[in-house]
């Protein structure tokens, strides 16, 4: 969160993510974006499917008794790519061309997307 | 028009390393001024003649300041450029085109840290983006690993590929005395190495090592003993965040590599001896293939069978690279040493008839490049 008097793109996007919603913005030749910018604060926003493709994952095995987690980049269906965990998956599945789907989890002050394989 | 270059026309006087490997007890400045004394003093330069200071420390905003109060001037000019690792090459573009126009008559870029004595872990206040930090990345590594998965994923790249080039530079450092890991390593041991983040182990890391060096620049007609002439200096920017890429797979040095060697009027055939910023053991596959010595995706068959390591095909970081002559956490500056180094003929293992030399910084996680190409006085 950046607090309550931020009010640019940074700042809708944040709100948004709270109410459940992941926004892209539009470019001008329509095209959606990420992350939010203000250049591009003229040409309204859409909001995301959550619908993604892993782009690529790395496996964190971490030190027991942590848990291994991962980072991936997700094309979402829209176009752009984010950087999210994908929850749910074993550290030896083959994980990029995966369809996966968001998910908004708590974090901290803020919130956070998570992708989980669908199906 | 952009891209003019006075090619020839500045050169390296002088260069200096200090304390690399283990250098307890110094700050990052002392050690980026004794660099810089040592530097002037294989210059034949007295520290009052420098009016030019470029500098980047670790810890230190105003390091351009800094420097120019612990060496007692008062600069024309200071640059503080913070593009990570590759900071010193775009620092070198700077200098060159400021002593060429005359703005500058002596140039001193430096480096200090001393990331090992200080604590052993990166001591960097550089951190993934307000977009990227909730998925909590490891930084940087885990960025660099997102990009090894994606290039084994759409070219079959292995992780042998990527134990070929911590081997080979292991190999070189084996006999370059002021490498700080000079013991055996096989391919075995780093295919069996600790996990840091898939597929990166930590034998496809960086060491984390102190150390200094400085580069004193003037016009090449005015330096009276041995002089390395700048050929062709490119610096590139796509992205902060590797998210940004459009490939992964393809950095911003395919534009910084055919810019410099365009200046330089140099081809990557014409090219003796590299130097890359191995800050992890994809990177020197990636910067291969963007710098033009191999087609992209053929990064992994090109470093196999030792081709990279003495004796091999092509003479890559010869000083052991970040992955074992030293990283104390901007690497380019060393990168830039080991080429002038190899041009003069004073470099550990030198490559015989070395005349073009070619050096390329990393900066931010695969987002900054830049690229330097050195020449003898025969190519000028």
């Amino acid at each position: 969160m950046s607090g309550d008097r931020m009010s640019g793109p940074a700042a809708i996007w944040d709100a948004a993510l709270a109410e459940g919603r992941i926004l892209l913005q539009r470019g001008p030749d329509g095209a959606a974006l990420f992350p939010p910018r203000i250049l591009a604060a003229d040409h309204g926003w859409v909001e995301a499917s959550g619908r993604g493709t892993v782009y690529s994952l790395s496996w964190i095995p971490g030190r027991p008794p942590a848990e291994p987690r991962n980072v991936a980049l997700v094309d979402l269906a829209e176009g752009p790519r984010v950087m999210a965990p994908v929850v749910g998956i074993a550290p030896d599945a083959p994980a990029i061309g995966m369809a996966v789907q968001a998910r908004i989890e708590p974090d901290g002050e803020g919130h956070r997307i998570v992708f989980g394989a669908v199906g | 028009m952009g891209d003019r270059f006075p090619r020839g026309r500045v050169a390296v006087a002088g260069l200096a390393t200090w304390g690399v490997g283990t250098c307890p007890g110094h700050t990052t400045l002392e050690m980026a001024a004794q660099a810089t004394r040592l530097a002037l003093a294989d210059a034949g330069m007295p520290v009052a003649a420098v009016d030019g200071v470029f500098v980047c420390l670790p810890d230190d905003l105003f390091a351009g300041l800094s420097l120019a109060q612990a060496l007692g001037l008062h600069p024309r000019f200071t640059d503080n450029n913070r593009t990570g690792g590759a900071s010193f090459m775009s620092h070198l573009v700077t200098a060159c085109l400021m002593l060429d126009a005359g703005y500058l008559d002596c140039a001193v870029i430096a480096y200090g840290s001393n990331q090992r004595s200080a604590g052993g872990r990166l001591a960097t206040p550089a951190a993934p983006d307000r977009w990227d930090a909730p998925s909590r990345p490891l930084f940087p590594v885990s960025y660099y690993a997102l990009a090894a998965a994606r290039h084994m994923h759409q070219y079959g790249t292995t992780r042998d590929h990527l134990a070929e080039v911590a081997v080979a530079a292991r190999r070189w450092a084996q006999t370059n005395p002021e490498a700080d890991a000079r013991g055996p390593l096989t391919i075995a041991e780093c295919l069996a190495a600790r996990m840091i983040a898939t597929p990166l182990s930590v034998r496809d890391c960086c060491l984390v090592t102190d150390g200094a060096a400085a580069l004193v620049l003037r016009r090449t007609g005015e330096i009276d003993g041995p002089r390395v002439p700048v050929l062709g200096a490119a610096a590139a920017t796509w992205y902060n965040s590797v998210r940004a890429a459009a490939d992964i797979t393809v950095t911003a040095a395919a534009e910084s590599g055919p810019r410099a060697m365009a200046m330089a009027g140099v081809t990557p055939g014409g090219i003796d001896v590299v130097q890359l910023y191995d800050a992890f053991t994809i990177n020197t596959i990636l910067f291969l293939e963007d710098l033009g010595f191999c087609a992209k995706g053929e990064g992994g068959p090109f470093v196999a069978g030792g081709a990279i390591a003495p004796g091999g095909r092509l003479a890559v970081n010869t000083n052991g690279g970040g992955l074992s002559c030293c990283h104390p956490g901007m690497y380019g500056m060393f990168a830039m040493v080991e080429a002038v180094r190899q041009i003069r003929g004073t470099a550990a293992n030198p490559v015989p008839g070395a005349d073009v030399a070619l050096a390329h910084g990393n900066g931010g996680t695969l987002s900054a490049q830049a690229t330097v190409i050195f020449g003898s006085a025969a190519t000028v």
